[in-house]
């Protein structure tokens, strides 16, 4: 051990001082699980956080029926490998409405996420739920605090979060208001990947190229998961060599052509590359602007 | 360095492409700094932190597009492209053209991380300032080269000082608009200096740039070859960071929460605050003052050899001692105080003004208790620096507080620990935090811990005599009557079965006192001591008498703050000068009448009567008998 700690040695150490102050104050508290890189960070913290012990809250994936297969597998695999409860909820009215991405743009993401994150919180009655949310993400995450408060109807009023200092975290609330906690708040997309690497953390295989049957649509590349996927008029899907950088519903997550097979080659892609991270999804673009700013205010993560 | 969209934005190490692995392994190893920048609205501000990300590569194609589109549309700098727009987040604040909150921004170079808090100059934000400060290790503060220092740069420098921040930056900003003219910068520097030097900051760095066209900031700029260096990004490379210099202090890990998984395993989780610790250290738990060793530092990663500040670890103890959340645990020879009574510096927070007396839940490290606040001493003009009277603090004030918290916490003062030393006020109503503060020091030292734990407590010991420990506090002028008095108390009390002690001026002065004279300072130190004995005589249970002039009434109450509340009797033998100086037992007002004595109480030296005394004897209205019975009644009844 040497004097000094890296940066990732610092951005853990905060992460997980972050995670445990939540234990002071939460009732019930509960880690949303996306199965992305992110959440893949952010599982591993909570299990040094309170290793030997496992981590003292369950693990909650909103599902929209519309990931990818992998993301499931890895899904149920990390879930038997922490020790941890997983609570899989799906949002009964999205389902029996049939609601899906091809058929519904915007609601779909609005229905299964912003509403069924809602209802699952509601329904075990979670008090407080981490989230793998970074500020470098977006520039109306840049403001937003490791400890966001949301009133009892999930709603977030930039105006009354509270003052953060120092490393101390005021988790105080009243009945019926919850706090979403962000603890890699503070880690950018490369110290997500250096980790990964450092720690060698599982994640989902489709960060990796491989050939996968793509088809082109709206100047995105999709992958054809599963046969629900409608195929227009002259459209085939095509083989191609393709990894990605985010990880959503499959038919609203654009592919990038890429050889990057290992870690070190999609690092050294990220690192060359010229655009960001969240341009491969949809969901930024709707409304503008400040479309990110206005579905935190809405209840979405 | 020119301003234009077609300049090489993606100029990456070569070694990425060349050889990630090396390169990974390389940056594998870079540390952290955090830092923020303050500046009045105009000074540019979101422009140089956009500057930055612009130079570091943080920004991409896709956001330079949007960027340019922006700046033609929202923009301030005419067709050019307008750097503030990066940084701009909240929709509110775009229509605005002002940044409202403490945004954290995120860049790289080759050496090192850096995390920017980017903090507002508006007036009526000092507290987001104060917020971005408390994890900052460096401040750079920006000036406008041709509007020079402004009050709002003394209010900026005053804060990043007050919260402790070593590293001061001056960036005089906007030396394009100025022609890179070298006396304006000097003039500035001097201004700069002579302010800074009156508020405490003994050094700083002052670097000429331009945000906007990008000088000085990676590399020195040849449109100023009068500035020898270093450049901006070079400067924030070099200097030392925080979690360095903690490592070099004494160890100190606040126990967040116990780590408990089965019957076998007791581990105390928490950030290591202080210091380093290894296996076999001799630490102190503290409030409780017990002693114990390290047994191991337990991470997911297997044991630890040693665990330095900053890191965040599982400690267990070689012994079963009790260790809950809010305890610290610290080094066996150096451990820190814990009190109940302190000075602090209060920023306050809120809308709702301050209320002395009201009870707020007080968070430091990792205890939370409650603490009421008393009228400040002062409020701090940010503007002037001035010392004002005030009854309250309103949002944005700054003021010196008493407080006072309903349990003893562990704590050092601010200057030394910032985990130890930093707090948060909470309202107990609306759970909003209301205040950030410092403390200073404890006001009531003697409250400190108990360093030895023993097994038996000061209770356990009164009942075994059976009877209440209690200090009775005679005083009054020589020949006054004290020791007459003070010698029938404890013959009285012995008769019936009460273990007691008389401290006798005289004797006292025989012995453990006979180092001191009779001058002020040896009067106060002989008061303080004479409380340290008795102090720990009513530890041991006895009921212990005291008669000594004790002329001072400060340090009859700095007696009295050494001992439980009620223990504490203060007896006034009331007699007149006149009637004293005529009686004149050992003959000593004679002397001092003469002048042979010096610093005579009474004579030459003030006596300061109490005002109120628990019990004050009138020695022309009853005997020394009578007065004995009436003490002894008033003790035990």
């Amino acid at each position: 051990m040497t004097d000094t700690l890296t940066h990732l040695d610092r951005l853990e150490a905060e992460s997980i001082h972050i995670m445990r102050e939540v234990m002071a104050d939460a009732v019930k508290p509960v880690m949303l699980y996306s199965v992305g890189k992110d959440s893949a960070v952010m599982l591993h913290l909570a299990r040094k956080a309170f290793y030997p012990s496992p981590p003292p809250f369950p693990l909650l994936h909103v599902d929209t029926t519309w990931k990818f297969r992998a993301m499931y597998e890895l899904r149920d695999r990390m879930a038997a490998e922490s020790g941890m409860e997983l609570i899989v909820y799906q949002n009964p009215e999205a389902k029996e409405r049939g609601i899906n991405p091809f058929d519904h743009g915007p609601l779909h993401t609005d229905m299964w996420k912003t509403e069924g994150l809602k209802q699952a919180l509601d329904l075990h009655g979670f008090d407080v739920a981490f989230g793998g949310a970074r500020r470098d993400e977006e520039k109306s995450r840049a403001k937003e605090r490791i400890f966001s408060f949301r009133t009892a109807s999930h709603g977030w009023d930039p105006k009354k979060q509270r003052p953060e200092l120092w490393n101390l975290y005021n988790a105080k609330k009243a009945k019926g208001e919850s706090i979403r906690v962000f603890p890699i708040s503070n880690w950018t997309e490369l110290d997500i990947w250096q980790y990964i690497a450092r720690e060698n953390i599982p994640i989902v295989p489709l960060y990796f190229a491989a050939p996968r049957p793509t088809v082109e649509r709206d100047g995105l590349l999709l992958m054809v998961d599963d046969d629900r996927f409608p195929l227009l008029p002259g459209e085939t899907p095509v083989e191609r060599s393709v990894r990605f950088r985010t990880l959503g519903c499959y038919p609203l997550t654009g592919a990038v052509e890429s050889e990057a097979k290992t870690l070190s080659e999609v690092i050294q892609e990220m690192l060359l590359t010229t655009t960001s991270e969240r341009q491969g999804r949809i969901i930024d673009k709707d409304g503008g602007d400040a479309s990110m700013e206005k579905k935190k205010q809405e209840g979405y993560f | 360095m020119p301003n234009t969209p077609d300049l090489p934005i993606y100029v990456t190490d070569a070694l990425i492409a060349e050889d990630i692995d090396a390169y990974l392994a390389q940056h594998q190893q870079k540390s952290l700094l955090r830092f923020i920048t303050c500046g009045s609205v105009d000074d540019g501000k979101s422009t140089l932190i956009g500057r930055l990300l612009y130079d570091s590569k943080m920004i991409f194609e896709d956001q330079l597009a949007a960027l340019e589109a922006d700046s033609k549309r929202v923009g301030t700098q005419g067709q050019e492209i307008d750097f503030a727009l990066l940084v701009d987040g909240l929709a509110a604040e775009r229509e605005q053209g002002i940044t409202i909150d403490v945004a954290y921004r995120f860049f790289t170079t080759e050496k090192r991380k850096f995390i920017v808090a980017d903090t507002p100059g508006h007036e009526q934000y000092t507290r987001n300032m104060v917020t971005g400060a408390s994890t900052a290790d460096l401040a750079v503060i920006l000036i406008d080269a041709r509007k020079g220092v402004l009050t709002q740069t003394r209010r900026h420098s005053f804060l990043a000082h007050l919260i402790g921040i070593k590293h001061i930056v001056l960036a005089v900003n906007k030396m394009d608009l100025v022609g890179y003219d070298k006396t304006v910068f000097e003039r500035i520097l001097l201004s700069y200096r002579a302010f800074a030097s009156e508020i405490g900051i003994t050094h700083f760095t002052a670097i000429p740039i331009s945000g906007f066209k990008g000088d000085n900031i990676t590399a020195l700029s040849d449109n100023m070859p009068w500035f020898k260096g270093p450049a901006l990004i070079e400067h924030l490379e070099g200097v030392e960071v925080a979690a360095q210099r903690d490592v070099s202090s004494n160890f100190r890990l606040p126990v967040q929460w116990v780590n408990r998984p089965n019957l076998d395993f007791r581990g105390f989780s928490g950030q290591v605050a202080g210091g380093s610790v290894k296996p076999g250290d001799a630490v102190r738990v503290l409030p409780s003052g017990k002693t114990t060793t390290i047994d191991r530092i337990v991470t997911l990663d297997g044991d630890l050899d040693e665990a330095v500040a900053g890191q965040s670890v599982t400690l267990t103890l070689s012994d079963e001692v009790d260790c809950s959340r809010g305890d610290v645990i610290a080094a066996a020879d150096a451990p820190p105080e814990a009190a109940d009574q302190f000075e602090a510096t209060l920023v306050w927070m809120a809308d709702e003004a301050m209320i002395a007396g009201r009870a707020y839940w007080l968070k430091l490290a990792t205890q939370t208790v409650s603490a009421t606040i008393q009228q400040p001493k002062y409020e701090i003009n940010v503007n002037t620096l001035d010392h004002l009277a005030a009854k309250t603090l309103e949002l944005n004030g700054i003021g010196v507080v008493e407080l006072s918290t309903d349990k003893p916490i562990v704590f050092e003062g601010y200057a030394d620990n910032r985990t130890l030393g930093g707090f948060i006020l909470i309202d107990k109503l609306t759970n909003a935090t209301v205040a950030a503060g410092m403390l200073h020091f404890s006001l009531r030292r003697a409250q400190n811990v108990h360093w030895q734990a023993s097994d038996i407590s000061r209770d356990m010991r009164a009942n075994l005599k059976n009877q209440r420990p209690a200090l009775l506090w005679f005083t009054g002028l020589s020949g006054s009557g004290k020791s007459t008095i003070a010698n029938l108390v404890e013959k009285k009390l012995h008769r019936m079965n009460r273990h007691s002690f008389l401290l006798d001026g005289d004797n006292v002065r025989h012995g453990l006192n006979r180092d001191l004279g009779f001058t002020e300072a040896d009067r106060i130190e002989n008061i303080r001591r004479v409380g340290e004995v008795a102090k720990l005589m009513t530890d041991a249970g006895l009921i212990v008498i005291t008669a000594f002039i004790s002329p001072f009434r400060v340090e009859r109450d700095m007696v009295r703050s050494m001992l439980p509340e009620g223990e504490f009797i203060e007896v006034f033998i009331d007699t007149p000068l006149a009637e004293a100086e005529r009686r004149d037992v050992k003959g000593l007002y004679k002397k001092a009448r003469a002048g042979q004595l010096k610093n005579f109480t009474g004579i030459d030296s003030p006596y300061e009567a109490p005002e109120t005394p628990e019990i004050r004897i009138d020695t022309t209205a009853m005997s020394p008998e009578e007065a004995a019975d009436l003490i002894v009644d008033r003790l035990l009844g």
